[in-house]
């Protein structure tokens, strides 16, 4: 039963990310669909943070930095191949995360939300600041993954926007069945424990603190793989990566989405996503409105949008 | 030695002394309640026995070790277990869940063949699973396996936290207040279960306000009053006890007065 | 030693705008128990209304009043539309209602206004005072001034008044402030209004200096917000002294190591705080009851 859920959610994605193109009506939609599915991965890990542990981050953005950066530097210093700077991203911010998560996760509420956004503004100031190796505020360019030449040297010729789209598309799905695959296992049940009682969860033997960094470590290296997929997509970066707009704007979509549920989170990611493209249009608007929403969503759907929806239909069918 | 030992036990909040020199033992199969008017400071004993607060002074032995101020969750291991006088469910997850994470000390594993759902990861899933569907139906709640706990009544919860306090098999288990807001069906069916549960050999510490119930399933009963032990012994010799009188008529007239 | 002293005034000078917008903090953190993440967009409002409504031929003083008063009314307008229909949400909620109320005010000031940078006169001439070789505005000892002014009048205000007294029982325990006959949404609706009003005075206090524009308001939010967690959240004396110790921190770091992470001194001390005095330096220890 409930192994078939999980299976159903993943089918789901597939088919609706294989379905989309052909309802493309250009090839810019490739692009957007690209854009959709990083950022999903990136708040697919915020879900496991919040939704399941219960702990908030405002600095996640720095972890997304760190990887970005990652591809940039690693390729052109140490003679990496892009494909293990990713690798090398996420190490990173893994281990950093462990470091910081150590005396961060002790704090509670306001007070996590304000050490983790900390966090993230310092490296973004670094990213902004060390203009020997990051150029500075102007951004840098990355290396190109060089997967395509080698999909096309294979016979499999795809134009740029097909290929991240499909390559982006598939890192979600992998991403999504982890966090699925987590939510149901012992370590997942014990993360959801302690976001239900702390105190409690220490009574069944959780280590709550450790725990905690599982959780932390994680969802950095989500935010993380998520930030070298942009950088890599867009062949550039700049250190509004790891802005703290940017972290909030990972918080809001998965927020938006319903924090709890992996769905959600794309949901959240594609709605927020797309929000700026429709509103080019009325561009002066687009703070206004996108303020607007968080507030509204946060006023009248508190659960966010995919628990809301189904409660409602679970209550019509009762 | 025995199995739970209290030493002269005591802790102070800003100069006032809520537990002051208490000494008891709890034994394999023993049902000990500990007593006393309001404020008495029940709560805080259990408090720093299950390692929420930090002693100020005196030694908590559990199979001989000292385990003074140790976190809950490494008493967990250690065979203590406890439950909690307001509720503390799992609200977020269903009841099997609850259940399955009393499992957590021996469902536990690496987190990455969690994460790639391995088939390691799975069977401990499915071990715990079984172990809690066992013991809800232990006590009572397997019908509602699949519902949200948030959505049980008071009773029902009361027995969910029993069950997930059992599912590590603690050697002693600490119960606060169980009966509390209880009706009389429900009380009659915690008191069943905590009777079972002491007869298969798990030493059960007991707060509990229903001085009936206390009576009637106690082996030992430790009587507290301003913090300090007034009384101990068999039930019935305790409630014959002038002190234990005193100390509950006190209040009494004095709630009366009021 | 002249050097010293000049980075002294200026630290001062920004200590008291980060003081000021975290003791608008404290107020709503105690009254409604969230941290609004829009209180920089308050300072924000408070410059830009001035310079526009000088600009549109008010004579400065009534501007500034104006501008205060206008964002009182937006401050009333926050609690009453966005927090009172969320009360009770989880933090995460709260955290993103008042971000969303801050990036909604700053779209709503770049539409109204613009994305220029403006400023107007500072209030008695642009001649600094030479003290011991270091030079001070008299700007600065304006916005110094006015945030001791500020601080002195919440004390009293607080200590004094039965409607302050209302306030701070409104914060200890909002139930039995109900119980003994206060109203507390009025409490909610006051704090957020004199907040607000706090954080307009600092930006009309600040912008000759430093200049405003549509989007300084996170910035300064986070600083203050530093100030808040740095005096101990909830205390009003210890943001109060956070923030004016922030500013110091920020303007030593300029001055004697590197302006460009000056804005990290900020974070740092966050940082360090948090790890080893979680309850500020003026905070009390908080018991979790089981």
């Amino acid at each position: 039963m409930r192994l078939s859920s999980k299976h159903l959610t993943l089918i789901i994605m597939a088919a609706l990310i294989v379905a989309a193109p052909f309802f493309f009506p250009s090839g810019y939609y490739f692009r957007v669909g690209a854009l959709i599915f990083v950022n999903a991965l990136a708040v697919t890990g915020i879900v496991i943070l919040t939704g399941y542990a219960g702990q908030i981050s405002l600095g996640h953005a720095g972890f997304a930095g760190i990887g970005g950066y990652a591809c940039a530097l690693a390729p052109v210093h140490w003679g990496l191949p892009p494909a293990l700077a990713v690798v090398l991203g996420a190490a990173v911010s893994a281990a950093l995360a462990y470091l910081v998560g150590r005396p961060i996760l002790r704090l509670k509420g306001y007070y996590l939300g304000v050490a983790s956004l900390g966090f993230g503004i310092l490296v973004a100031m670094v990213l902004n600041n060390e203009r020997e190796l990051t150029k500075g505020p102007d951004g840098i360019e990355v290396a190109d993954l060089g997967l395509r030449g080698l999909l096309k040297d294979w016979g499999l010729n795809l134009s740029n926007g097909e290929f991240w789209y499909a390559f982006t598309g598939l890192c979600l799905v992998i991403g999504a069945w982890i966090a699925l695959n987590l939510f149901n296992s012992p370590s997942g049940r014990a993360l959801r424990a302690l976001h239900g009682s702390e105190i409690a969860a220490g009574t069944v033997g959780i280590d709550v603190a450790r725990v905690k960094l599982q959780a932390f470590v994680i969802s950095a290296v989500y935010a993380s793989v998520a930030g070298s997929l942009t950088a890599l997509q867009n062949k550039f970066v700049t250190p509004d990566i790891a802005g703290f707009m940017h972290s909030v704007e990972m918080v809001t979509m998965a927020v938006l989405g319903g924090v709890g549920s992996v769905p959600g989170a794309i949901l959240g990611a594609g709605i927020l996503t797309l929000l700026p493209q429709v509103l080019t249009v009325f561009a002066e608007y687009e703070q206004l409105i996108l303020g607007l929403v968080m507030m509204l969503v946060m006023i009248f759907l508190r659960e966010g949008l995919v628990p809301s929806i189904l409660r409602k239909i679970r209550g019509r069918g009762e | 030695m025995s199995l739970l030992q209290i030493e002269r036990l005591g802790i102070a909040f800003g100069g006032l002394r809520a537990v002051h020199d208490v000494s008891f033992s709890v034994e394999p199969g023993e049902i000990v309640s500990v007593i006393g008017p309001n404020g008495a400071g029940k709560t805080t004993l259990f408090n720093m026995i299950s390692g929420v607060y930090r002693p100020g002074s005196g030694k908590v032995r559990l199979k001989g070790e000292d385990v003074t101020g140790m976190e809950p969750f490494l008493l967990a291991a250690r065979g203590m277990s406890r439950t909690f006088q307001n509720l503390q469910i799992f609200q977020n997850m269903t009841v099997l869940e609850n259940a399955m994470a009393g499992f957590h000390l021996q469902e536990r594993g690496p987190v990455l063949a969690d994460l790639l759902n391995l088939p390691s990861s799975r069977k401990r899933t499915r071990m715990a699973e079984e172990g809690a569907r066992a013991l809800l139906a232990r006590v009572g709640l397997e019908r509602a396996a699949d519902r949200e706990a948030g959505n049980l009544s008071y009773g029902s919860l009361k027995r969910l936290e029993i069950a997930r306090a059992l599912a590590m098999n603690p050697a002693v288990l600490l119960l606060d207040e169980p009966a509390a807001g209880c009706n009389a069906v429900e009380t009659e069916e915690i008191d069943h279960l905590i009777a079972e549960v002491a007869k298969s050999g798990v030493a059960i510490l007991l707060v509990e306000h229903d001085m009936k119930m206390v009576m009637r399933i106690s082996n030992h009963v430790v009587v507290l009053d301003h913090g300090e032990k007034i009384a101990e012994g068999p039930p019935e010799a305790v409630s014959r006890n002038p002190a234990v009188i005193a100390a509950y008529l006190g209040t009494e007239a004095a709630d009366a007065d009021r | 030693m002249s050097e010293f002293l000049q980075f002294l005034f200026s630290g001062l000078t920004v200590g008291a705008v980060y003081a000021l917008v975290a003791l608008g903090f404290t107020i709503i953190y105690n009254a409604s128990g969230v941290v609004n993440f829009a209180q920089g967009e308050f300072v924000m409002l408070g410059g830009m209304i001035t310079v526009f409504a000088h600009a549109a031929g008010l004579p400065l003083p009534l501007a500034a009043l104006a501008a205060i008063a206008a964002t009182a009314a937006v401050g009333v307008a926050l609690n009453k539309l966005a927090i009172e229909p969320a009360r009770g949400a989880p933090v995460v909620s709260l955290i993103i209602i008042t971000i969303g109320a801050s990036i909604f005010i700053r779209g709503a000031a770049q539409l109204i206004f613009d994305k220029q940078i403006h400023s107007f006169p500072a209030f008695s001439g642009d001649d600094p005072i030479h003290v011991l070789g270091a030079t001070i505005l008299t700007q600065s000892l304006w916005a110094i001034g006015g945030a001791f002014a500020v601080f002195v009048g919440l004390w009293l205000f607080f200590t004094r008044t039965i409607l302050g007294r209302a306030v701070l029982a409104t914060s200890n325990n909002r139930l039995a402030a109900q119980l003994v006959g206060i109203n507390t949404d009025f409490v909610m609706t006051l704090s957020f209004a004199l907040s607000a009003a706090i954080g307009a005075f600092a930006g009309v206090l600040i912008t000759p200096i430093t200049m405003t524009s549509y989007d300084v308001g996170l910035g300064l939010a986070l600083k203050g917000f530093a100030g808040a967690m740095l005096g101990g959240m909830g205390n009003p004396k210890g943001a109060f002294a956070g923030g004016l110790l922030l500013g110091l921190f920020e303007a030593m770091t300029a001055g004697y190591l590197s302006s460009q992470y000056k804005e990290a001194a900020a974070f740092v001390v966050i940082l360090a705080v948090l790890f080893f005095m979680p309850q500020g330096l003026f905070g009390s220890k908080s018991t979790d009851r089981v």
